[in-house]
């Protein structure tokens, strides 16, 4: 009970400390209670996007009030949150079509308001990240992973930390700017692998 | 007949009308073009402008003069000037903009701003429907309707035209968002507070794109909202006619799809989640010069 409580108290201490240490925004409780507010009061459902979109959910909570820099053991223990809620594939496959991949990668459809909710979603993933060097992404959102697979091999390690990374990216960087994109159910088992294979494959473009 | 020649200049120029998070492939053409530059250009310093921004910023000067937000403007002027709606008032006799009732010189780079009329920090769409209401007794859940022109639609709504028209009278003025009054400066600092909400399916906020600086998406730049320099590259060009489709949207529009991009349910129109985001914004480019309403990819 008393460490409980003992535990409580210091993180309540902890991140207040790092709240208003962070972004200057994190520290403005007042006006950070009347945006929630606003945000509450003024969106409306379109499509497939709901109301229930604007709720953050633990992980985000925390990144949005500690200006996505969370005190190092809470992070950790999210992290570890994360990862545990992925099921690697029963069959233990995890390498897919990296010509599958490919076209999962170029694809940045999937649920906006004016997506068709039925159609698969895509892996947005040029948005961000230099992959093929045949596909033209000029773009320093994410790092690149142009010889991704060349530079780390295709061992069983580097295929499951490949996989559960575009799983749950938030696994690994509790705060990462990258969507959780199994988890949220975005993307399905399988295509997760023929992204895994687009990375590891030797015969990939990415590591020609 | 000119929106048709802009479009096809834009098809012509390979400006790809799609990049964006939720049609994120380019043209295959223009990607093998592109690529041959793009491979060494990536270690290059990040301010340098891309190809198709260099390109797009040429055809922009070119089109200075026979700007097709002019024929928007001008449907604009006439419905400013014309007694409309279920009281039969003029805006152009009734609607303060904040400059005086019917003035439009410098008002679009003075909003948003408080009006004490109607309590509200309001941006300039927003005001112009509240005057619509207020002074000329249309029903806002009319107007909020169908606020924003459908896909390859070229008759732009009145609000559109009517925005248009007041923006141009503030073309080549400075910005100056009143942010000494505390309402604005409230309104900005909530602005702020939304910009860093990160929520929705892929967990993102405005600042995942639009807070740091140096950030690309494909070829886009994307501006850092948080930075004066950044801000003014959102503010720039709004309203704006939009080659892709070929129609004229305004600034609350360009707030509306950002929130599509980014997962979020629709804002509601002129609600004060759009004005807090313009304020923030608007706000950020203060003491710089406004160009007029623009074309857009």
């Amino acid at each position: 009970m008393n460490t409980k409580f003992a535990r409580f108290a210091s993180l309540a201490v902890v991140s207040s400390g790092l709240a208003t240490a962070g972004l200057p925004a994190a520290a403005d409780a007042e006006h950070r209670a009347k945006a929630l507010e606003i945000i509450k009061r003024d969106f409306q459902p379109r499509g497939q996007a709901g109301v229930d979109r604007l709720a953050e959910d633990g992980l985000q909570a925390i990144c949005n009030r500690t200006g996505n820099n969370p005190p190092e053991y809470i992070a950790k223990r999210m992290e570890a949150d994360q990862l545990a809620t992925i099921k690697l594939p029963a069959d233990g496959k995890l390498l897919g079509d990296w010509k599958e991949g490919e076209k999962i990668a170029q694809s940045g459809r999937g649920f906006t308001w004016t997506d068709n909710p039925g159609l698969p979603v895509g892996g947005n993933c040029y948005n961000c990240h230099q992959i093929s060097p045949k596909e033209l992404a000029f773009v320093t959102i994410g790092p690149s992973l142009y010889q991704y697979g060349k530079l780390r091999g295709n061992s069983s390690d580097i295929q499951k930390y490949t996989y559960n990374k575009i799983w749950n990216a938030k696994g690994f960087n509790m705060c990462s700017e990258m969507p959780r994109f199994g988890h949220v159910g975005a993307l399905n088992e399988q295509q997760v692998r023929h992204l895994v294979a687009l990375l590891l494959d030797p015969e990939s473009p990415v590591n020609k | 007949m000119r929106i048709i020649i802009a479009f096809a200049a834009a098809l012509a120029f390979g400006v790809s009308p799609q990049l964006t998070f939720a049609q994120a492939k380019p043209a295959k053409a223009t990607s093998a073009q592109a690529q041959k530059k793009a491979a060494p250009a990536a270690q290059v310093v990040e301010e340098e402008p891309d190809e198709a921004t260099k390109e797009f910023e040429k055809f922009r000067a070119q089109m200075e003069d026979s700007n097709p937000a002019e024929l928007f403007e001008m449907k604009g002027e006439e419905i400013w000037k014309q007694k409309r709606g279920p009281k039969n008032v003029a805006l152009a006799e009734s609607c303060d903009l904040g400059q005086g009732v019917g003035v439009v010189k410098g008002a679009y780079v003075a909003m948003p701003r408080y009006f004490a009329d109607a309590d509200a920090v309001m941006d300039a769409e927003r005001r112009i429907v509240w005057c619509m209401v207020d002074k000329q007794g249309f029903k806002f859940d009319d107007i909020a309707k169908k606020p924003f022109q459908g896909a390859n639609d070229t008759s732009a709504p009145d609000i559109t035209n009517l925005v248009t028209y007041v923006a141009a009278h503030s073309k080549d003025m400075k910005i100056a968002v009143p942010l000494d009054h505390p309402r604005v400066r409230e309104i900005y600092e909530i602005g702020k507070e939304v910009v860093n909400y990160r929520a929705g399916p892929y967990d993102f906020s405005c600042n995942t794109c639009h807070g740091s600086d140096g950030k690309r998406i494909r070829m886009q730049n994307l501006p850092n909202i948080s930075t004066g320099k950044g801000a003014i590259k959102g503010v720039q060009g709004w309203p704006g006619y939009r080659m892709t489709g070929g129609v004229m949207l305004t600034h609350q529009w360009r707030m509306n799809d950002c929130f599509r991009q980014q997962r979020f349910p629709a804002p509601k129109y002129a609600s004060d989640v759009v004005t807090s985001l313009l304020t923030y914004m608007i706000g950020n480019s203060n003491g710089q010069t406004y160009r007029g309403p623009g074309i857009k990819r």
